[in-house]
């Protein structure tokens, strides 16, 4: 089919307006699929590894702020204490997550100790959370402000969120049969307190903010420190960030 | 248009009706089943958020304490603890506060709380103060010489420890912890300055420990007790029981 060039710049111009009307309509059309809305608070965590002494006055104001069980399985946040021997081998442990404090590991064969620490754990609150996607009944839930709910009057209990959730942060509570979690005390949150963690960590290893405003102490924290995140390599796009973390905290 | 439905075939006409019937009532079931606030924000329930939000909090938070504690809050805000909160060592205060006092919050005092942070672990920051819980005072309370709210250590004793560190170490974990040096010793002040010359006083006789340990002291029950007449009489009390030591007794 040979067109003339009168013919060959009329395709060409419908082709400019359709195209513009596409980029003017894109926002709309796909805004489904993005965060277009920047505004209000977006939430997160930040973690100074190395200010955690292991206390765990966290867990004991989590379970006693959310009437989280009292059964030594049931956290919403926790402590691990990583030890790394000086043979490589590494251990982890975390005795009734850490709510009592911990006490001298026993050392057998007096090997020494190269390094060891204290990592403070909770839901990661993923952007991108596998927990919401499995979700067969639209029980969990992001909230506009990046804080991962579960609806616990909607919720059936079948337990595929805490298979999904690769951080382990999830528990079906025990008397309600439902899925529990860290909510980043949504209700202290929403009244402008602290998370319980937060108010109570006596060294100041915990900085909760908003990610979305330049002044919050997280975004300080941020721009302070060289911050990582737990499982980066699972695009869950996690948002508690730790700084100084040990290359061998899983 | 009138033609066109005639033309349709009867069955198809029968079919359609129950089909309609089947997406109305699958319609209705949705409506029924659906809460109203489901697809607010998302696919979830909107109420849900409402929900999350109108838990009753139970920590007030650190501003609420000094509110009528200033004092307290003040010396807390100037010293080595300015970090921790109130309610980390005393509780969750909301019920405290709502009910003006009436109902009292925990006053933690025992020294297992203290080491709770203190006690050394090699997992624990460099610079943070720690005590190895064996050798530093057991069992005394962290309280008898630590002001919680302000804790500076004591003014290092000018006292027997800092020359006699061993005896001094091995008391702290033997039977005679609590006692102080110059409960057995009495020590002249230049004792301090010229050491070797003038010493310190040791007991001399079986009376003196036996104003603890003999059948008819006076002192309190838990200590244990000999008679007199027929425990090793031919001896003095230190020639087999080393008082500093754990195994003394």
């Amino acid at each position: 089919m040979r067109s003339s060039r009168r013919e060959f710049i009329k395709i060409l111009g419908k082709g400019f307006i359709g195209s513009g009307a596409f980029l003017i309509f894109y926002d709309e059309l796909f805004a489904v699929y993005r965060n277009s809305e920047a505004k209000g608070e977006y939430y997160g965590m930040g973690i100074y590894v190395k200010r955690c002494i292991g206390c765990g006055r966290c867990v004991d104001a989590c379970k006693k702020e959310n009437d989280v069980p009292e059964e030594p399985f049931f956290f919403r946040t926790w402590i691990e204490r990583y030890t790394i021997w000086e043979d490589g081998e590494i251990s982890v442990d975390s005795p009734n997550g850490g709510k009592n404090g911990f006490r001298p590991l026993e050392v057998e064969n007096k090997k020494g100790i190269l390094r060891a620490f204290f990592v403070p754990k909770l839901c990661n609150q993923c952007d991108n959370p596998p927990c919401v996607q499995v979700c067969p009944v639209g029980a969990t839930f992001k909230t506009p402000d990046g804080v991962i709910l579960v609806d616990k009057n909607y919720c059936i209990g079948c337990r595929y969120c805490i298979q999904a959730c690769p951080y382990g942060a999830r528990f079906l509570h025990p008397k309600l049969k439902v899925a529990d979690k860290c909510t980043f005390c949504y209700h202290r949150i929403a009244k402008k307190l602290l998370p319980a963690c937060v108010e109570v960590c006596p060294t100041k290893a915990r900085v909760f903010g908003n990610l979305r405003s330049k002044s919050s102490p997280l975004i300080r924290f941020m721009k302070m420190n060289e911050v990582h995140v737990l499982k980066k390599d699972l695009n869950t796009e996690p948002k508690v960030y730790y700084a100084n973390l040990d290359g061998e905290v899983r | 248009m009138l033609n066109l439905f005639n033309k349709i075939p009867d069955q198809i006409l029968r079919l359609s009706v129950i089909f309609v019937l089947i997406i109305a009532s699958l319609i209705g079931v949705r409506k029924l089943f659906i809460p109203k606030s489901f697809g607010k924000y998302g696919h979830y329930r909107g109420d849900a958020l409402e929900e999350a939000k109108s838990i009753e909090i139970k920590f007030a938070g650190k501003e609420a304490c000094s509110d009528c504690h200033s004092e307290i809050f003040y010396r807390l805000q100037n010293g080595y603890h300015k970090n921790l909160s109130c309610e980390g060592c005393h509780g969750p205060g909301k019920k405290h506060i709502d009910s003006e006092g009436e109902f009292k919050l925990e006053k933690p005092t025992s020294r297992e709380f203290c080491l709770i942070c203190h006690s050394y672990l090699p997992a624990r920051p460099t610079g943070f103060p720690q005590i190895e819980p064996n050798v530093h005072h057991p069992p005394e309370r962290c309280i008898k010489c630590h002001e919680p709210h302000n804790p500076i250590s004591p003014p290092t004793a000018a006292g027997c420890e800092v020359c006699h560190t061993l005896i001094a170490r091995m008391k702290t974990v033997s039977s005679h912890y609590s006692l102080e040096c110059i409960t057995c010793h009495s020590v002249p002040m230049k004792h301090k300055f010229d050491p070797r010359k003038e010493r310190p006083s040791k007991p001399t006789d079986r009376e003196f420990c036996g104003r603890c340990h003999f059948k008819m002291s006076q002192a309190p029950s838990y200590i244990p007790r000999i008679e007199k007449e027929n425990h090793g009489r031919d001896y003095l009390c230190w020639e087999c029981h080393y008082p500093h030591s754990p195994e003394g007794g």
